[in-house]
């Protein structure tokens, strides 16, 4: 059974349209990040599914409980704040226990639940402090702390890594992830940030405007993009889609490989990251569109070198060009790239 | 290099010294000065009177009534407003219609001079044709000599004092309202926290930095705003609102006692500045400061 449902849900102001009726479900155990770029309505779904927002219409059920129009505290969930919301003048204890306290949890299985929560985030050595003696990190973790310690049905978090510096998110992320799988947490995660969904979630729900623009597992988001805006959020640098007039053809920069017989490209710039360069190549057969592709290491090409590419045929994507919508169901699997593009090619000059 | 930084420094620092020392420091000292003196008599230059004018403060049972208005006056209004100001700034701090309207007309007694201030309440406490004893008669109670009546004066002037004074208040209380971090309002609510759990464990603690700053400010006020006296009472009836700031100007300017006042000036000033180290002392630990 899912343990959260959501039917048609959708959110406007006077003028606006934040939210424009979203399904979906999450079930037990699930850690699924609902990801998308600012302004794309994911926050305002959240605050809805904790009560923090009434929706406009729709419904939101827990566990089979309808619980659209219950006030925060009575749908039993638990939330993560971005901005951590931990009570200043307030112990970190006192922090972690408010909850409890509030719902008139006993003093005995307070301090137990208390002692089991902080040793699972490593918060032991700072019970009595204040939250404006932690750092950040800490921070973070005595919000998880509060969130856990209620033993809710359902954890939501609202962009928690994203004030932490680039190092330390790597590690929380690694610990959210194997505390969530450690507790059986059911999650639903805000992200903008795609590292964050595809490293950790189950299950990705990617949303654009207010509509979702695909649910799926990480891999399927990644392998199978549905549309094109799927494919350019998803993956960094963003997929290469390259105008053939009725369709797009979508190529991952990391799919792109050096070839002595593939298609002729001209380096524009190289933009070296370390692991590998990212070159910005322009196709000359293609009336010159730019493309990126990914080289593992430090490649020093000058600008105006000359370089054949290619790709393997199972790689590429295609997208109708009006609708933005895939299409790669029915293109034929033989076509090879080189074929495609060369074919393609004469078949624009013959015009 | 290092001296000339220190020059520096102090031509930097010698405009706002030179305005206290000239007209905070050296006055104090030539008040204190001036208060062990008797006054000048004629031609007879005036007389060393070493504590005198403070020995006969004691004795004075005008003072003594004016000291004992003064601290129940200050009971009277402080609390009371702050509490008003508290609650008017939550109300106008929540998502009601119309409430910047609401926060003008909470805030209007405070942009009016004290002085216009009386003359309205005035005619509010004139006994035959005052707003309030008109309300009272239409409800068939007899009216009340409110500025006349000795038991009844010192009220009166409180009654005035808060509503003139909360709004003044709200807008700090409001200010530390509209500066707190909503998060931790939706924090509290997601974790099942009642309107009055909420007040009591995290708005009432995380205002205290502006309830101490506004109980200074309001016990302040309270020894020092007497202009309304000139208009309604004028000490009186038979000294029953007599305020120490009022009865220092009385002392200097009607009966031409300057030394007695510079006296009674520098014990005033003494008492505030015990009440504000005490109210330091006792607040200050049970503050969280950002």
């Amino acid at each position: 059974m899912s343990q959260l449902e959501i039917r048609q849900l959708r959110k406007e102001w006077q003028e606006t349209l934040a939210v424009k009726n979203i399904s979906f479900e999450i079930a037990q155990g699930e850690f699924v990040a609902l990801l998308g770029p600012s302004g794309c309505g994911k926050s305002t779904t959240l605050k809805m599914i904790a009560g923090l927002e009434h929706p406009s219409s729709g419904s939101i059920s827990l566990n089979g409980q309808d619980i659209t129009h219950l006030p925060p505290g009575k749908r039993g969930l638990a939330m993560v704040f971005q901005s951590y919301a931990l009570f200043p003048h307030l112990s970190i204890a006192e922090n972690i226990v408010f909850g409890l306290k509030a719902r008139g949890v006993g003093a005995l299985e307070r301090d137990q639940r208390l002692k089991r929560v902080t040793d699972l985030v490593n918060l032991g050595d700072h019970l009595s402090k204040r939250p404006s003696q932690l750092s950040g990190g800490q921070c973070q973790r005595v919000a998880l702390a509060r969130a856990i310690i209620a033993e809710a049905p359902l954890c939501l978090m609202d962009e928690p890594l994203s004030n932490l510096d680039a190092k330390l998110r790597n590690e929380m992320r690694a610990e959210l992830r194997a505390l969530q799988q450690r507790l059986g947490m059911t999650v639903l995660y805000v992200t903008h940030d795609q590292v964050e969904a595809m490293s950790m979630a189950d299950r990705i729900l990617l949303l654009n405007q207010g509509e979702i623009a695909q649910c799926g597992t990480p891999n399927a988001l990644y392998q199978t993009p549905a549309s094109t805006f799927v494919a350019r959020f998803i993956g960094n640098p963003p997929m290469n889609l390259i105008n053939k007039g009725s369709f797009l053809l979508g190529i991952r920069p990391e799919h792109i490989h050096l070839a002595t017989d593939g298609i002729a490209a001209e380096v524009i710039r190289c933009d070296y990251h370390g692991a590998d360069t990212i070159i910005d190549i322009s196709l000359p057969s293609l009336s010159h569109q730019t493309i990126k592709l990914r080289l593992p290491g430090h490649q020093l090409l000058a600008a105006g070198s000359a370089l054949n590419i290619n790709w393997r045929s199972q790689d590429q994507h295609v997208f109708c060009s009006t609708t933005g919508q895939r299409l790669s169901d029915y293109v034929l699997p033989t076509l090879t790239t080189h074929s495609l593009i060369q074919k393609e090619f004469h078949h624009d000059t013959q015009h | 290099m290092n001296r000339f930084n220190q020059l520096y420094a102090w031509l930097m620092l010698l405009p706002a010294l030179v305005l206290l020392l000239a007209f905070t420091h050296i006055p104090a000292l030539t008040t204190l000065w001036h208060s062990l003196f008797f006054p000048a008599r004629g031609r007879n230059p005036s007389e060393f009177a070493g504590l005198e004018n403070y020995r006969s403060m004691l004795d004075d049972a005008v003072f003594w009534q004016a000291f004992h208005n003064n601290l129940w006056y200050a009971i009277g209004t402080v609390p009371t407003s702050m509490a008003l100001a508290l609650a008017m700034a939550l109300w106008v701090n929540s998502k009601i219609s119309g409430r910047a309207a609401l926060r003008l007309a909470y805030f209007t007694p405070t942009m009016l001079p004290m002085i216009a201030v009386a003359n309205i309440w005035l005619f509010f406490y004139t006994p035959e044709i005052g707003l309030f004893n008109k309300i009272l008669n239409s409800v068939g109670l007899t009216g009340i000599n409110w500025l006349g009546d000795p038991n009844w004066a010192l009220i009166s002037l409180m009654l005035m004092t808060i509503w003139k004074e909360s709004g003044f208040f709200m807008i700090f209380y409001l200010a530390a309202l509209q500066s707190l971090n909503k998060d931790i309002y939706a924090a509290a609510a997601v974790e099942n926290a009642s309107p009055l759990y909420v007040f009591r464990r995290i708005t009432l603690p995380l205002l205290m930095p502006t309830t101490l700053f506004v109980l200074v400010n309001a016990v302040l006020n309270a020894f020092k705003l007497v202009d309304h006296l000139f208009i309604l009472t004028k000490g009186g009836p038979n000294n029953a609102t007599n305020l120490l700031l009022y009865y220092i100007y009385e002392n200097a300017f009607s009966f031409f006692d300057s030394n007695y006042a510079a006296a009674l000036t520098l014990v005033l000033l003494i008492l505030l500045i015990l009440l504000a180290v005490v109210q330091f002392l006792l607040v200050e630990r049970r503050i969280h400061y950002r």
